[in-house]
């Protein structure tokens, strides 16, 4: 079947247009409006011209602003980080330390409770740190408290636990595969030169296991960043976050264009901090031919 | 295998703190008392009865499972086209197009459903269940295009052009060769997005329009406590649900697997 290189280009884009025609006028033209709005003036829920960037100015001039943009960035790459090391040494032992016909079976194990309800997952945590929580009854019976905790009151620590719980298994996966990729030969040689176990493992195992270490920072890192519920159910509601930030901005304010350019610049921050997670890949990789 | 005890049980550990909320789903729901507290109580029923005589649950759950089958079927059936585009053919604009239909992976999606409410405001399309569907499909087509791309990337092409040779046209060896050989991925890739869709909050909860649909719903419910021991009895019944769905959706992956010869490496993801 010699199909000339235009018709298969032909054949290939009207296979794809069902698809591409839907993101595009549901995707991609949404966020051109919303782009669109960021540079618009505005009253409550109409934008109107002309083109001003005085939304960006008030962005960075409100300090307000700025702290929600940066407590989120601080609370995701604390989750990202704290998601990360629990999950290595998880993802090292399945790779390493488990036949190879039962790894399937751990690996399900760990994603079962990713597959089952968020919203029920993190309500959950709630009936545990909540005022007169499971915690609180068990840390009294025992003595060692004598007045409840309400450890949900405590906003950004018990987000970041409820969060890290959430994402906990996302990223087991990424590590588990690169780790499966370590040729273990490399291993051996690295003993016979004389390296202990351990140094072994920090000159060999650990850098060749960085492309996934850094797959499942992302993953983890771009869904709690925007994340809404758990802000909204622990510590009060008092912490919101990026997401609950801009709800209120353009649904309960109804200023769109505010509100757009505060999305605006979420999405940036987000694209520069995962385009720096991926830059920091490439040196991995580099080193890996 | 070497053994690691201690690398072992920080995993069993592991395991523990990822189960340790679902685990007290079976043990409240079938608690007789009001309050979620130790010492447990005695056995009951009544909340699994009290959750099925809920009316405005069942109004819920109804919509979710519209919305779910909804945005599966419309998910998988975009999945295939792009999948097996990218998979099979050369393009100009494929890598943007490929692109934009994998963005909702790394787009916080308070973002996605905040553009598109703003443009159906706009246009002044009221908010329904066809919106939350329309908003969820973009969500979970990444979802399909994904697995279905590793599904036909796994076929020998070779049996095409043979049924092509044999006189087969292209529609024909497409439905009679290619979908019965991808149809285990087909399957994974539905039950994924139904999965996926059926859980999803965001978009159902902004544009829904204050519909009942379940996730929001559960979500309004946890914050009377009275309400809690039968949603946790409602979270039973879902998380029995999902593991037979995964289930079904792994044993689809593997049967996949085996009918082209190709070897297990892995999870869903």
């Amino acid at each position: 079947m010699a199909a000339t290189p235009r018709s298969e280009a032909r054949t290939g884009l009207k296979l794809i247009s069902p698809t591409a025609i839907y993101v595009i006028l549901l995707l991609a033209v949404p966020l051109a409006t919303v782009l669109v709005f960021s540079v618009m003036m505005g009253g409550r829920a109409n934008v109107s011209f002309p083109v001003t960037l005085d939304n960006y100015a008030k962005l960075l001039s409100n300090w307000a602003y700025s702290y929600i943009l940066l407590k989120s960035l601080l609370v995701a790459l604390s989750v990202t980080a704290i998601t990360v090391v629990l999950a290595y040494p998880v993802a090292y032992f399945v790779s390493f330390h488990v036949r190879q016909e039962r790894k399937s079976l751990w690996l399900f194990l760990i994603t079962i409770p990713f597959w089952t309800s968020y919203i029920i997952r993190v309500s959950l945590w709630f009936v545990i740190i909540g005022r007169d929580g499971l915690l609180d009854q068990a840390l009294m019976s025992l003595g060692i408290l004598s007045e409840p905790l309400n450890f949900a009151s405590y906003g950004i620590p018990a987000i970041i636990l409820v969060l890290a719980h959430a994402y906990a298994p996302f990223a087991v996966l990424p590590i588990f595969v690169s780790l499966e990729k370590v040729d273990r030969s490399l291993l051996e040689a690295g003993q016979d030169l004389g390296e202990s176990r351990f140094i072994t493992f920090l000159r060999v195992t650990l850098p060749l296991s960085m492309p996934g270490v850094i797959a499942a920072s992302l993953i983890v890192f771009i869904p709690t960043v925007g994340d809404y519920v758990t802000p909204k159910l622990v510590g009060d509601g008092k912490q919101p976050l990026i997401a609950n930030f801009i709800e209120t901005q353009l649904l309960k304010l109804q200023d769109f264009p505010q509100g757009s350019a505060f999305a605006v610049v979420s999405m940036l921050m987000v694209a520069v901090v995962s385009v720096g997670f991926v830059l920091w890949n490439k040196r991995f990789i580099g080193g890996q031919k | 295998m070497k053994k690691a005890p201690i690398l072992k049980s920080y995993t069993l550990f592991y395991l523990l703190f990822l189960y340790a909320p679902i685990i007290l789903l079976p043990i409240f729901a079938f608690n007789s008392s009001k309050v979620v507290a130790f010492p447990l109580q005695g056995f009951t029923l009544d909340w699994f009865r009290e959750m099925f005589s809920d009316e405005n649950l069942g109004i819920a759950a109804k919509n979710s499972l519209i919305i779910a089958l909804s945005v599966a079927s419309i998910s998988t059936v975009l999945g295939i086209f792009a999948a097996r585009a990218s998979v099979r053919y050369r393009f100009p604009g494929k890598a943007p197009i490929m692109g934009l239909i994998m963005l909702p992976l790394v787009l916080p999606e308070m973002i996605i459903a905040m553009a598109l409410l703003v443009v159906l405001l706009s246009l002044g399309v009221p908010l329904s269940l066809f919106t939350v569907i329309i908003g969820q499909v973009l969500v979970t087509t990444p979802f399909a295009v994904a697995i279905l791309t590793s599904a036909f990337q796994s076929l020998d092409r070779s049996l095409e052009e043979a049924a092509m040779d044999l006189g087969e046209t292209a529609w024909g060896t497409f439905r009679l060769i290619v979908l019965p050989l991808v149809m285990p991925g087909i399957m994974a890739a539905f039950l994924i997005c139904f999965t996926i869709s059926f859980d999803e909050f965001i978009i159902s909860n902004f544009l829904g329009s204050g519909q009942p649909i379940l996730s929001v719903y559960i979500f309004g419910q946890f914050r009377f406590p009275a309400k809690v021991p039968s949603m946790l009895a409602l979270g039973t019944v879902l998380v029995c649900f999902s593991i037979i769905l995964l289930g079904f959706a792994e044993y689809m992956r593997r049967r996949g697997i085996a009918k082209t010869g190709g070897k297990d490496s892995g999870g869903f993801l």
